[in-house]
């Protein structure tokens, strides 16, 4: 009665455990982000304030070419992922179960399912094939790759979004001889907008990070910002790496924390 | 009338395959194709310098866990590989524990934050999710290196005289797992704890249970279906590991899949590589089977 309640939530340990990670999941990523600056060579040893890693990257043709090349692919294929993605997501919601429903979402989320490894390897054998039989080497494969798996992570905000939406919207515009095409654009899109904006930006960002499939799709010269780090890695690392990946990070947060946001704002 | 609702249910039917026609024509040239190729590559002789012989064989997946003795011919257990094998399930068990022995905790302390903090301390888990893998497990790389952060700081202060090598060895590769798939375990940990009762928790104490009894007999019980979905989800990509091995290992620990890649590589046997990717891909869906299943049964109980 005199002491403090006794807190039924409480575990022994389980907090520090929990900061321990926090700080566990933080610390690397800071320390990247502050060596990117430093004024020396080294990765560890703190040697003054600096840009010049910034500079040289930038200066890096090869750096240049891959970071273009890295937007191009993402552009391209969150474009196209989150076109197709709506459509699906117009067809598949709001209806009743119908015939192949269960091979359509196997379809859709087999590149959340099947590990990465796996579908590059069968990936760089396809598209073997199609370049012995054509001779294209160019961007395409790499495009229509990215636009493949980025499908589930367009699909699935948008569908959500589609699933809390208002019916009798568009019924009401049918009841006044709207077309099927009008009730779309002038009542579903405008709803639908968060949604796909967020499926767009969650497609950019998981096309601009991955690494295994671009590494065994891109031909000779191909490389976009991940690989070109990967192949870096096996030389001795400057904090130029620290400088990409930082302006990289960069990317993603913002694009994580307006997505969440995005998330939020409902109707 | 019966006529008119045929009409229209064909009609909707029509519509619907229209509509899904350009995600399934992207899906099927890019991810579901290719996979059959796969398979059947799997079945394929190799070609010298790579590529494949249009003549079946199914020395591929014989050479998957066997191999023949090249002088004498005699079979027996292909060591190499069942020891790459053997190493990716051991690590990614280990990084599963991992992830479990440290995300759990944190998941509760989540959960226990009042409502308002909830979304924030969530969002400091998923945003390191989010961004680039390679990054993270470079981040981890930089720290335990050589001339890295711990080592240079141990050094600084004298406690060790040489570095200590911890890179390229399998406790790097579990680290780097650790780090880049925890919030995979905090996520469903923290969907099955937020939901619990602590009515419950508060019934268990006044029957004068401990703190550590009623953890095992109360809370573990009710949220394990978040716990198996968690394991799973880390276990699964563990196992499918390619970078994080790669960059953390430095060639010395394979992982599977980094077998898989050899064999497209200097290998120069795609059959055999198709047949160890499809045995992966075997497994992983196995495995999340027993995620659907888990998952089932979460909604049963609380639904």
């Amino acid at each position: 009665m005199a002491d403090r309640a006794f807190d039924i939530r409480k575990q022994t340990g389980f907090t520090g455990i929990a900061i321990a990670c926090f700080v566990m999941l933080y610390m690397p990523i800071i320390l990247l982000v502050v060596y990117s600056f430093n004024a020396g060579t080294s990765i560890a040893i703190w040697e003054g304030f600096s840009w010049r890693w910034y500079t040289s990257a930038w200066a890096n043709e090869q750096v240049q070419e891959a970071t273009f090349r890295s937007l191009v692919i993402a552009v391209w294929a969150s474009g196209i992922s989150t076109t197709v993605a709506v459509l699906a997501a117009l067809a598949t919601t709001r209806t009743r179960k119908f015939k192949g429903q269960t091979t359509v979402f196997a379809m859709i989320n087999q590149p959340l399912m099947v590990p990465e490894i796996v579908t590059a390897v069968a990936l760089l054998i396809f598209f073997a094939m199609i370049k012995v039989a054509t001779g294209y080497t160019g961007l395409f494969y790499l495009i229509i790759a990215h636009s493949a798996f980025c499908i589930p992570f367009a699909y699935l905000p948008i569908r959500a979004r589609l699933q809390g939406m208002d019916l009798t919207l568009e019924q009401a515009a049918a009841d006044l001889y709207a077309t099927p095409f009008q009730a779309f654009r002038r009542i579903t899109l405008p709803q639908l907008w968060p949604g796909i904006l967020a499926g767009a930006m969650l497609a950019f960002v998981i096309s601009l990070d991955d690494v295994v499939i671009t590494e065994f799709v891109k031909s000779a010269g191909q490389d976009t910002l991940p690989t070109y780090m990967l192949g870096q890695l096996r030389r001795v690392v400057t904090p130029e790496i620290n400088a990409i990946s930082t302006a990289l990070l960069g990317i993603s947060v913002t694009m994580v924390i307006a997505f969440t946001l995005l998330s939020k704002f409902r109707n | 009338m019966s006529d008119l609702s045929q009409v229209l249910e064909r009609k909707a039917t029509r519509r619907r395959w229209l509509l899904l026609t350009p995600a399934l024509v992207i899906l099927v040239f890019a991810a579901s194709g290719p996979l059959l190729i796969t398979l059947v590559y799997s079945f394929l002789t190799p070609g010298d310098y790579g590529g494949v012989v249009w003549t079946f064989s199914g020395e591929a997946w014989f050479n998957v866990v066997f191999q023949r003795d090249i002088f004498d011919e005699t079979l027996g257990w292909s060591d190499a590989h069942l020891s790459i094998f053997w190493r990716s399930i051991k690590l990614s068990l280990m990084t599963t524990l991992a992830c479990l022995i440290f995300g759990f905790p944190t998941a509760y302390f989540i959960a226990t934050r009042p409502k308002k903090q909830r979304d924030f301390w969530m969002l400091l888990i998923i945003i390191p999710f989010w961004t680039n893998l390679l990054i993270r497990t470079f981040a981890v790389l930089e720290l335990i290196r050589n001339e890295g952060t711990i080592n240079t700081i141990l050094l600084g202060i004298g406690v060790i005289d040489e570095p200590i090598q911890m890179l390229f060895t399998e406790f790097s590769i579990i680290l780097g797992m650790f780090y880049v798939y925890l919030p995979l375990m905090v996520l469903p940990v923290y969907a099955s704890l937020e939901r619990l009762d602590f009515n419950l928790v508060e019934a268990g104490y006044d029957l004068y249970a401990t703190r550590l009894r009623v953890l095992r007999r109360v809370i573990l019980p009710l949220v394990k279906p978040g716990v198996i979905a968690g394991s799973i989800l880390v276990f699964v990509p563990s196992l499918g590991a390619y970078v994080t091995p790669r960059v953390m290992g430095g060639g010395n620990q394979l992982m599977i899949g980094n077998l898989i890649e050899l064999q497209f590589g200097q290998g120069r046997n795609w059959p055999l590589g198709a047949a160890l990717s499809i045995t992966l891909l075997a497994i992983v869906m196995v495995a999340l089977l027993a995620y659907v299943r888990a998952a089932g049964n979460e909604e049963v109980r609380h639904g």
